[in-house]
Protein backbone atom coordinates (compact mmCIF):
# COMPACT_ATOMS: atom_id res chain seq x y z
CA UNK A 1 0.00 0.00 0.00
CA UNK A 2 1.37 3.62 -1.26
CA UNK A 3 -1.65 5.30 -0.91
CA UNK A 4 -4.51 5.75 0.98
CA UNK A 5 -7.98 7.70 0.85
CA UNK A 6 -8.99 10.15 3.27
CA UNK A 7 -12.25 10.79 3.53
CA UNK A 8 -12.18 14.35 3.65
CA UNK A 9 -8.34 14.98 1.77
CA UNK A 10 -8.65 12.47 -0.78
CA UNK A 11 -5.82 10.51 -2.09
CA UNK A 12 -2.12 11.24 -0.16
CA UNK A 13 0.91 8.97 0.63
CA UNK A 14 0.43 6.82 3.16
CA UNK A 15 3.46 8.09 4.80
CA UNK A 16 0.88 11.03 5.78
CA UNK A 17 -1.01 8.40 8.06
CA UNK A 18 -0.87 6.65 11.19
CA UNK A 19 -2.10 3.39 11.83
CA UNK A 20 -4.59 3.67 14.99
CA UNK A 21 -5.45 -0.13 15.32
CA UNK A 22 -8.48 -2.60 14.81
CA UNK A 23 -12.15 -0.93 15.71
CA UNK A 24 -13.37 -1.77 18.78
CA UNK A 25 -17.08 -1.58 20.08
CA UNK A 26 -16.27 0.44 23.34
CA UNK A 27 -18.28 -0.74 26.34
CA UNK A 28 -19.54 1.63 28.92
CA UNK A 29 -17.30 2.10 31.47
CA UNK A 30 -19.36 2.71 34.45
CA UNK A 31 -21.24 -0.43 33.88
CA UNK A 32 -17.99 -2.93 32.35
CA UNK A 33 -16.39 -5.43 34.57
CA UNK A 34 -12.81 -5.13 34.84
CA UNK A 35 -12.04 -8.53 32.70
CA UNK A 36 -14.90 -6.80 29.92
CA UNK A 37 -12.69 -3.69 29.93
CA UNK A 38 -9.70 -6.25 29.40
CA UNK A 39 -11.06 -8.15 26.64
CA UNK A 40 -12.02 -4.55 24.79
CA UNK A 41 -8.59 -3.01 25.50
CA UNK A 42 -5.99 -5.95 24.88
CA UNK A 43 -7.89 -9.09 23.64
CA UNK A 44 -8.94 -9.89 19.37
CA UNK A 45 -8.56 -12.55 17.05
CA UNK A 46 -5.89 -10.77 15.03
CA UNK A 47 -5.47 -13.48 12.65
CA UNK A 48 -5.30 -12.05 8.80
CA UNK A 49 -8.68 -10.81 6.84
CA UNK A 50 -10.76 -7.86 6.10
CA UNK A 51 -10.69 -5.59 9.21
CA UNK A 52 -12.20 -2.10 10.38
CA UNK A 53 -9.63 0.21 11.39
CA UNK A 54 -8.98 3.12 12.92
CA UNK A 55 -6.81 5.29 10.97
CA UNK A 56 -5.21 9.01 11.06
CA UNK A 57 -4.31 11.63 8.67
CA UNK A 58 -1.45 13.28 9.76
CA UNK A 59 -1.35 16.72 8.31
CA UNK A 60 -5.24 17.54 8.84
CA UNK A 61 -5.84 15.60 12.15
CA UNK A 62 -8.46 13.34 10.82
CA UNK A 63 -9.40 10.15 12.22
CA UNK A 64 -11.07 7.73 10.28
CA UNK A 65 -12.02 3.96 9.18
CA UNK A 66 -10.57 1.83 7.15
CA UNK A 67 -11.87 -1.29 5.95
CA UNK A 68 -8.46 -3.09 4.91
CA UNK A 69 -7.81 -6.63 4.37
CA UNK A 70 -4.02 -7.41 6.51
CA UNK A 71 -3.52 -10.78 4.52
CA UNK A 72 -2.90 -8.79 1.26
CA UNK A 73 -2.87 -4.89 2.11
CA UNK A 74 -6.29 -3.65 0.06
CA UNK A 75 -8.07 -1.26 1.24
CA UNK A 76 -12.11 -1.90 0.43
CA UNK A 77 -13.57 1.23 2.17
CA UNK A 78 -12.50 4.69 4.18
CA UNK A 79 -14.99 6.63 5.55
CA UNK A 80 -15.56 8.90 8.36
CA UNK A 81 -16.96 7.29 11.98
CA UNK A 82 -20.68 7.31 11.54
CA UNK A 83 -20.86 7.40 7.89
CA UNK A 84 -20.58 3.75 7.13
CA UNK A 85 -21.37 3.53 3.11
CA UNK A 86 -24.75 1.69 2.42
CA UNK A 87 -22.29 -1.40 0.25
CA UNK A 88 -19.69 -1.64 2.80
CA UNK A 89 -19.60 -5.66 3.95
CA UNK A 90 -18.14 -5.57 7.29
CA UNK B 1 38.63 -26.65 0.23
CA UNK B 2 38.61 -29.72 3.24
CA UNK B 3 39.88 -32.80 1.61
CA UNK B 4 36.29 -34.51 3.36
CA UNK B 5 34.05 -32.49 1.16
CA UNK B 6 36.12 -33.26 -2.17
CA UNK B 7 36.20 -37.50 -1.09
CA UNK B 8 32.14 -37.41 -0.89
CA UNK B 9 32.66 -35.49 -4.34
CA UNK B 10 34.24 -38.34 -5.90
CA UNK B 11 31.85 -40.96 -3.80
CA UNK B 12 28.64 -41.91 -4.86
CA UNK B 13 26.88 -42.20 -1.70
CA UNK B 14 26.94 -39.22 0.74
CA UNK B 15 27.76 -40.17 3.80
CA UNK B 16 27.55 -37.66 5.74
CA UNK B 17 25.12 -38.09 8.32
CA UNK B 18 21.98 -36.50 8.47
CA UNK B 19 21.09 -34.06 11.21
CA UNK B 20 18.07 -35.46 12.10
CA UNK B 21 15.79 -37.91 10.48
CA UNK B 22 13.52 -37.83 7.72
CA UNK B 23 10.46 -38.32 9.38
CA UNK B 24 7.13 -38.69 6.90
CA UNK B 25 4.16 -40.40 8.78
CA UNK B 26 3.46 -39.69 12.39
CA UNK B 27 2.82 -41.95 15.31
CA UNK B 28 -0.76 -42.33 15.83
CA UNK B 29 -0.25 -40.70 19.97
CA UNK B 30 2.63 -38.05 21.26
CA UNK B 31 3.16 -37.50 24.88
CA UNK B 32 3.76 -33.42 23.33
CA UNK B 33 3.06 -32.01 20.10
CA UNK B 34 5.38 -28.97 19.10
CA UNK B 35 3.84 -26.69 16.34
CA UNK B 36 6.57 -24.68 14.79
CA UNK B 37 9.85 -25.64 14.58
CA UNK B 38 12.00 -22.58 14.74
CA UNK B 39 14.46 -22.04 17.58
CA UNK B 40 12.20 -22.21 19.96
CA UNK B 41 10.21 -24.82 19.27
CA UNK B 42 12.90 -27.07 18.28
CA UNK B 43 14.39 -26.22 22.35
CA UNK B 44 11.66 -27.11 23.70
CA UNK B 45 12.17 -30.59 22.49
CA UNK B 46 15.52 -30.50 22.91
CA UNK B 47 14.71 -30.25 26.95
CA UNK B 48 11.86 -31.96 27.04
CA UNK B 49 13.95 -35.05 25.88
CA UNK B 50 17.03 -33.88 28.23
CA UNK B 51 15.31 -32.25 31.05
CA UNK B 52 11.99 -34.25 31.50
CA UNK B 53 12.71 -37.40 29.97
CA UNK B 54 9.61 -36.90 27.46
CA UNK B 55 11.10 -38.13 24.13
CA UNK B 56 7.52 -39.18 22.37
CA UNK B 57 7.26 -35.58 21.35
CA UNK B 58 6.20 -34.45 17.59
CA UNK B 59 7.44 -30.97 16.01
CA UNK B 60 5.17 -30.07 13.06
CA UNK B 61 6.87 -27.36 10.95
CA UNK B 62 4.75 -26.10 8.08
CA UNK B 63 7.98 -24.94 5.99
CA UNK B 64 11.49 -25.93 6.79
CA UNK B 65 13.30 -25.71 9.99
CA UNK B 66 14.44 -22.51 11.26
CA UNK B 67 12.63 -21.03 7.82
CA UNK B 68 10.70 -18.40 9.85
CA UNK B 69 11.90 -15.95 12.59
CA UNK B 70 14.76 -18.02 13.53
CA UNK B 71 16.28 -17.32 10.19
CA UNK B 72 15.22 -13.55 9.71
CA UNK B 73 16.63 -11.82 12.80
CA UNK B 74 19.72 -9.72 13.08
CA UNK B 75 21.02 -12.80 15.58
CA UNK B 76 21.65 -10.41 18.83
CA UNK B 77 22.32 -11.73 21.65
CA UNK B 78 21.93 -9.26 25.03
CA UNK B 79 20.08 -8.99 28.74
CA UNK B 80 20.48 -5.22 29.13
CA UNK B 81 17.08 -5.34 29.82
CA UNK B 82 14.54 -2.54 31.84
CA UNK B 83 12.58 -4.70 34.03
CA UNK B 84 14.49 -7.22 37.02
CA UNK B 85 12.24 -9.86 35.63
CA UNK B 86 13.64 -9.18 32.05
CA UNK B 87 17.02 -8.79 33.46
CA UNK B 88 16.90 -12.18 35.34
CA UNK B 89 14.97 -14.14 32.29
CA UNK B 90 17.78 -13.02 29.42
CA UNK B 91 20.82 -13.03 31.41
CA UNK B 92 19.59 -16.97 31.65
CA UNK B 93 19.36 -16.98 27.76
CA UNK B 94 22.90 -15.58 27.58
CA UNK B 95 24.26 -17.82 30.18
CA UNK B 96 22.96 -20.92 28.08
CA UNK B 97 24.08 -19.14 25.00
CA UNK B 98 27.77 -19.20 26.04
CA UNK B 99 27.97 -23.03 26.40
CA UNK B 100 25.66 -23.79 23.70
CA UNK B 101 28.10 -24.63 20.82
CA UNK B 102 29.26 -27.25 23.69
CA UNK B 103 26.42 -28.87 24.45
CA UNK B 104 25.08 -29.14 21.17
CA UNK B 105 28.79 -30.03 19.12
CA UNK B 106 27.58 -27.47 16.50
CA UNK B 107 30.07 -24.31 15.74
CA UNK B 108 27.16 -21.34 16.62
CA UNK B 109 29.90 -18.54 15.70
CA UNK B 110 28.89 -17.11 19.14
CA UNK B 111 31.21 -13.97 19.32
CA UNK B 112 31.26 -11.80 22.06
CA UNK B 113 31.28 -8.37 20.63
CA UNK B 114 30.20 -5.74 23.26
CA UNK B 115 26.73 -3.80 22.75
CA UNK B 116 26.17 -0.30 22.39
CA UNK B 117 22.95 1.54 22.88
CA UNK B 118 23.77 4.97 21.62
CA UNK B 119 21.68 7.74 23.14
CA UNK B 120 21.53 11.32 21.45
CA UNK B 121 19.29 13.01 23.50
CA UNK B 122 18.93 13.71 27.68
CA UNK B 123 16.13 11.49 28.01
CA UNK B 124 17.82 8.88 26.13
CA UNK B 125 20.82 9.05 28.46
CA UNK B 126 18.11 8.68 31.61
CA UNK B 127 16.66 5.64 30.35
CA UNK B 128 20.24 4.11 30.07
CA UNK B 129 21.26 4.92 33.57
CA UNK B 130 18.07 3.09 34.57
CA UNK B 131 18.69 0.44 32.77
CA UNK B 132 22.24 0.54 34.11
CA UNK B 133 21.44 0.33 37.29
CA UNK B 134 18.58 -2.27 36.75
CA UNK B 135 20.98 -4.38 35.35
CA UNK B 136 23.82 -3.67 37.80
CA UNK B 137 21.42 -4.66 40.60
CA UNK B 138 20.85 -8.06 39.08
CA UNK B 139 24.26 -8.93 38.40
CA UNK B 140 24.13 -7.91 34.58
CA UNK B 141 27.38 -6.07 33.18
CA UNK B 142 26.14 -2.70 31.89
CA UNK B 143 27.13 0.82 32.56
CA UNK B 144 26.85 4.17 31.16
CA UNK B 145 29.51 5.25 28.85
CA UNK B 146 30.97 8.57 27.48
CA UNK B 147 31.45 9.31 23.71
CA UNK B 148 35.15 9.42 24.68
CA UNK B 149 34.53 5.48 24.81
CA UNK B 150 32.45 4.95 22.06
CA UNK B 151 34.88 6.49 19.74
CA UNK B 152 37.60 4.65 21.03
CA UNK B 153 35.36 1.55 21.12
CA UNK B 154 34.50 2.50 17.29
CA UNK B 155 36.16 5.47 16.19
CA UNK B 156 34.89 4.73 12.33
CA UNK B 157 31.76 6.36 14.42
CA UNK B 158 30.75 9.74 13.73
CA UNK B 159 30.06 11.09 17.03
CA UNK B 160 27.72 13.96 15.45
CA UNK B 161 25.95 11.70 13.41
CA UNK B 162 26.23 14.26 10.49
CA UNK B 163 25.00 16.75 12.81
CA UNK B 164 21.53 15.54 12.98
CA UNK B 165 21.60 14.01 16.08
CA UNK B 166 25.20 14.20 18.11
CA UNK B 167 25.59 11.35 20.34
CA UNK B 168 25.86 12.13 24.01
CA UNK B 169 26.40 8.41 25.49
CA UNK B 170 25.58 4.96 25.62
CA UNK B 171 24.56 2.26 27.27
CA UNK B 172 27.46 -0.53 27.41
CA UNK B 173 26.62 -4.15 27.72
CA UNK B 174 29.73 -6.28 27.84
CA UNK B 175 27.74 -9.85 26.81
CA UNK B 176 25.99 -8.61 23.91
CA UNK B 177 27.27 -10.97 21.04
CA UNK B 178 25.77 -12.97 17.90
CA UNK B 179 25.38 -16.10 17.02
CA UNK B 180 24.51 -18.09 14.07
CA UNK B 181 21.25 -18.18 14.20
CA UNK B 182 20.62 -21.08 11.89
CA UNK B 183 22.71 -23.42 13.41
CA UNK B 184 20.80 -22.91 16.52
CA UNK B 185 17.68 -24.13 15.12
CA UNK B 186 19.83 -26.95 13.52
CA UNK B 187 21.59 -27.77 16.50
CA UNK B 188 18.32 -27.94 18.68
CA UNK B 189 16.68 -30.44 15.78
CA UNK B 190 19.85 -32.90 15.91
CA UNK B 191 20.18 -33.08 19.72
CA UNK B 192 16.23 -33.50 20.51
CA UNK B 193 16.25 -35.83 17.15
CA UNK B 194 18.97 -37.74 18.79
CA UNK B 195 16.78 -38.40 21.94
CA UNK B 196 13.95 -39.79 19.86
CA UNK B 197 11.91 -36.47 19.18
CA UNK B 198 10.46 -36.77 15.81
CA UNK B 199 10.70 -33.55 13.47
CA UNK B 200 7.95 -33.22 10.33
CA UNK B 201 9.16 -31.01 8.28
CA UNK B 202 6.21 -29.27 5.61
CA UNK B 203 3.59 -30.57 8.14
CA UNK B 204 0.99 -27.78 8.58
CA UNK B 205 -1.46 -27.74 11.46
CA UNK B 206 -5.05 -27.27 9.82
CA UNK B 207 -6.86 -27.25 13.27
CA UNK B 208 -6.86 -28.40 16.72
CA UNK B 209 -9.18 -30.60 18.55
CA UNK B 210 -10.30 -28.88 21.17
CA UNK B 211 -13.45 -30.56 23.81
CA UNK B 212 -14.64 -29.80 27.04
CA UNK B 213 -12.07 -26.90 27.28
CA UNK B 214 -9.11 -29.57 26.47
CA UNK B 215 -6.86 -30.18 23.50
CA UNK B 216 -7.24 -34.06 22.38
CA UNK B 217 -5.22 -33.75 19.15
CA UNK B 218 -4.20 -31.90 15.94
CA UNK B 219 -5.41 -31.71 12.75
CA UNK B 220 -2.84 -31.91 10.11
CA UNK B 221 -1.80 -32.53 6.27
CA UNK B 222 -0.32 -35.81 7.27
CA UNK B 223 -3.30 -37.03 9.50
CA UNK B 224 -4.55 -36.73 13.09
CA UNK B 225 -2.58 -36.75 15.86
CA UNK B 226 -3.79 -37.28 19.64
CA UNK B 227 -2.08 -35.48 21.89
CA UNK B 228 -2.77 -34.12 25.37
CA UNK B 229 -0.35 -31.46 25.00
CA UNK B 230 0.02 -28.63 22.38
CA UNK B 231 2.90 -26.05 22.41
CA UNK B 232 2.41 -23.24 19.77
CA UNK B 233 5.55 -21.65 19.02
CA UNK B 234 4.85 -20.05 15.99
CA UNK B 235 5.84 -16.02 16.20
CA UNK B 236 3.79 -14.20 13.58
CA UNK B 237 1.50 -17.33 13.04
CA UNK B 238 0.19 -17.29 16.49
CA UNK B 239 -2.96 -15.34 16.14
CA UNK B 240 -4.16 -18.23 13.42
CA UNK B 241 -3.29 -20.79 15.62
CA UNK B 242 -4.98 -19.01 18.41
CA UNK B 243 -8.17 -18.97 16.36
CA UNK B 244 -7.91 -22.68 15.97
CA UNK B 245 -8.76 -22.97 19.76
CA UNK B 246 -11.06 -19.58 20.11
CA UNK B 247 -8.57 -17.83 22.12
CA UNK B 248 -8.00 -14.18 22.27
CA UNK B 249 -4.80 -12.59 22.70
CA UNK B 250 -3.22 -8.57 22.47
CA UNK B 251 -0.84 -9.93 19.95
CA UNK B 252 -0.94 -7.84 17.14
CA UNK B 253 1.49 -8.57 13.50
CA UNK B 254 3.83 -6.77 11.92
CA UNK B 255 6.84 -7.17 9.48
CA UNK B 256 9.55 -6.40 10.59
CA UNK B 257 12.57 -5.47 7.80
CA UNK B 258 16.51 -6.14 7.89
CA UNK B 259 19.24 -6.56 5.35
CA UNK B 260 22.76 -6.66 4.41
CA UNK B 261 25.37 -4.76 3.10
CA UNK B 262 27.84 -6.77 0.48
CA UNK B 263 31.06 -7.95 2.73
CA UNK B 264 34.14 -5.75 3.75
CA UNK B 265 37.00 -6.42 5.53
CA UNK B 266 36.61 -6.56 9.60
CA UNK B 267 36.09 -3.31 10.84
CA UNK B 268 33.29 -3.07 13.18
CA UNK B 269 33.63 -5.76 16.23
CA UNK B 270 30.91 -3.93 18.05
CA UNK B 271 27.00 -4.21 18.13
CA UNK B 272 25.76 -0.78 17.78
CA UNK B 273 22.09 0.48 18.40
CA UNK B 274 20.44 3.60 18.25
CA UNK B 275 16.56 4.21 18.76
CA UNK B 276 16.57 7.68 17.89
CA UNK B 277 18.07 6.66 14.36
CA UNK B 278 15.96 3.43 14.00
CA UNK B 279 19.14 1.31 13.62
CA UNK B 280 21.21 -1.69 14.60
CA UNK B 281 23.83 -3.18 13.02
CA UNK B 282 27.05 -5.30 13.29
CA UNK B 283 29.41 -6.98 10.83
CA UNK B 284 28.79 -10.94 10.76
CA UNK B 285 31.65 -13.30 10.36
CA UNK B 286 31.54 -13.44 6.77
CA UNK B 287 32.33 -9.56 6.66
CA UNK B 288 28.63 -8.35 5.77
CA UNK B 289 27.13 -5.40 7.65
CA UNK B 290 24.26 -6.69 8.91
CA UNK B 291 21.31 -4.20 9.43
CA UNK B 292 17.61 -3.97 10.78
CA UNK B 293 15.42 -0.98 11.67
CA UNK B 294 11.79 -0.48 13.36
CA UNK B 295 8.95 -2.15 12.85
CA UNK B 296 6.67 -1.23 9.50
CA UNK B 297 3.77 1.15 10.81
CA UNK B 298 0.95 -1.10 10.80
CA UNK B 299 -0.67 -4.28 10.75
CA UNK B 300 -0.05 -6.71 7.68
CA UNK B 301 0.86 -10.48 7.59
CA UNK B 302 3.17 -10.37 4.95
CA UNK B 303 6.98 -11.09 4.61
CA UNK B 304 7.38 -8.70 1.46
CA UNK B 305 9.93 -6.09 1.72
CA UNK B 306 9.70 -2.35 0.65
CA UNK B 307 11.65 0.12 -0.96
CA UNK B 308 10.99 2.42 2.23
CA UNK B 309 12.80 1.18 4.70
CA UNK B 310 16.15 0.11 2.65
CA UNK B 311 16.06 4.25 1.70
CA UNK B 312 15.32 5.00 5.65
CA UNK B 313 17.89 2.94 7.18
CA UNK B 314 20.76 3.45 4.80
CA UNK B 315 20.24 7.02 5.51
CA UNK B 316 20.82 6.71 8.97
CA UNK B 317 23.81 4.58 8.51
CA UNK B 318 25.37 6.99 6.13
CA UNK B 319 24.87 9.61 9.11
CA UNK B 320 26.61 7.41 11.46
CA UNK B 321 28.98 5.97 9.33
CA UNK B 322 29.40 8.39 6.42
CA UNK B 323 32.19 6.11 4.39
CA UNK B 324 29.52 3.29 3.66
CA UNK B 325 27.59 5.56 1.71
CA UNK B 326 29.10 3.77 -1.36
CA UNK B 327 28.81 0.39 0.39
CA UNK B 328 25.82 -1.67 -1.92
CA UNK B 329 22.92 -3.80 -0.24
CA UNK B 330 22.96 -6.95 -1.48
CA UNK B 331 19.73 -8.51 0.34
CA UNK B 332 16.82 -7.46 2.22
CA UNK B 333 14.31 -9.48 4.07
CA UNK B 334 11.25 -9.64 6.23
CA UNK B 335 9.81 -11.72 9.01
CA UNK B 336 6.54 -11.14 10.86
CA UNK B 337 6.60 -9.74 14.38
CA UNK B 338 3.93 -10.74 16.97
CA UNK B 339 4.19 -7.80 18.98
CA UNK B 340 2.63 -7.10 22.19
CA UNK B 341 1.69 -4.01 24.18
CA UNK B 342 4.22 -4.29 26.58
CA UNK B 343 7.30 -5.56 24.77
CA UNK B 344 7.43 -8.75 26.68
CA UNK B 345 6.80 -11.88 25.41
CA UNK B 346 3.25 -13.94 26.64
CA UNK B 347 4.67 -17.53 27.32
CA UNK B 348 3.12 -20.31 30.18
CA UNK B 349 -0.22 -22.05 30.56
CA UNK B 350 -3.50 -20.63 28.97
CA UNK B 351 -7.33 -21.26 29.82
CA UNK B 352 -7.32 -23.97 27.46
CA UNK B 353 -6.18 -26.97 29.47
CA UNK B 354 -2.85 -28.91 27.62
CA UNK B 355 -2.59 -25.47 25.11
CA UNK B 356 0.72 -23.80 25.82
CA UNK B 357 1.92 -20.82 24.42
CA UNK B 358 5.33 -19.25 23.69
CA UNK B 359 4.81 -16.05 22.06
CA UNK B 360 4.50 -12.67 21.68
CA UNK B 361 8.22 -12.50 20.85
CA UNK B 362 7.69 -9.19 18.56
CA UNK B 363 11.17 -7.79 17.54
CA UNK B 364 13.38 -9.58 20.77
CA UNK B 365 13.18 -13.73 20.32
CA UNK B 366 16.40 -14.61 18.83
CA UNK B 367 18.32 -14.19 22.19
CA UNK B 368 15.77 -16.22 24.47
CA UNK B 369 15.52 -18.93 21.94
CA UNK B 370 17.62 -21.33 25.09
CA UNK B 371 15.68 -20.13 28.22
CA UNK B 372 12.64 -20.05 25.99
CA UNK B 373 13.01 -23.43 24.95
CA UNK B 374 14.14 -24.48 28.92
CA UNK B 375 11.08 -22.81 30.53
CA UNK B 376 8.49 -23.79 28.24
CA UNK B 377 9.73 -27.49 28.64
CA UNK B 378 9.43 -27.55 32.48
CA UNK B 379 6.20 -25.28 32.39
CA UNK B 380 4.87 -28.49 29.75
CA UNK B 381 6.35 -31.09 31.77
CA UNK B 382 5.11 -30.00 34.95
CA UNK B 383 1.93 -28.39 34.07
CA UNK B 384 2.90 -25.52 35.57
CA UNK B 385 4.38 -22.44 34.60
CA UNK B 386 8.58 -22.11 35.26
CA UNK B 387 9.32 -19.28 37.83
CA UNK B 388 11.66 -17.13 35.35
CA UNK B 389 7.83 -16.84 33.12
CA UNK B 390 5.58 -15.93 35.89
CA UNK B 391 5.67 -12.34 34.66
CA UNK B 392 4.88 -13.57 30.99
CA UNK B 393 1.82 -15.19 31.36
CA UNK B 394 -1.29 -14.55 29.39
CA UNK B 395 -3.48 -13.19 32.15
CA UNK B 396 -1.35 -10.51 33.06
CA UNK B 397 -3.11 -8.21 30.17
CA UNK B 398 -6.87 -9.03 32.65
CA UNK B 399 -4.91 -9.20 35.93
CA UNK B 400 -3.69 -5.20 34.56
CA UNK B 401 -0.08 -5.99 35.55
CA UNK B 402 2.04 -5.53 32.29
CA UNK B 403 5.63 -5.85 32.29
CA UNK B 404 6.63 -2.40 30.69
CA UNK B 405 10.28 -3.24 28.58
CA UNK B 406 9.04 -1.06 25.83
CA UNK B 407 12.02 1.26 27.19
CA UNK B 408 14.58 -1.84 26.46
CA UNK B 409 13.49 -2.46 23.22
CA UNK B 410 15.58 -1.44 20.28
CA UNK B 411 14.14 0.42 18.31
CA UNK B 412 10.36 -0.24 18.51
CA UNK B 413 9.26 2.85 19.96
Amino acid sequence: MKLLNCPINGVRPVSEFIFGGEFREMPDPSKATDSDWAAYVFYRDNAPGVKKEWWFHSPSGTWFIAERNTATDEVLATYLFGKKPAESTV
Amino acid sequence: MPLRLLKYALNREYKEPRFFRDCQTPKETYDAVIIGGGGHGLAAAYYLAKDHGITNVAVLEKGYIGGGNTGRNTTIVRSNYLTPDGVNFYDASVKLFEGLSEELDINLFYSNRGHFTLAHTESAMRTMRWRAEVNKHVGVKSRVVGTDEISMACPQLDISCSGKAPIQGALYHEPGSIARHDAVAWGYARGADSQGVEIFQNTEVQSIDVRDGKVHGVQTNRGYIKTGKVLSAVAGFTPRICKMVGLQTPIVIHPLQACVTEPMKPWLDTILVSGSLHVYVSQSSRGELVMGASLDPYEFHSTRSTFDFVEGLTSHIADMFPFLSNVKVVRQWAGMADMTPDFAPIMGKTPIEGFYLDAGWGTWGFKATPISGKTMAATMANDKAHDLIHSFRLSRFEDYELTGEKGAASVGH
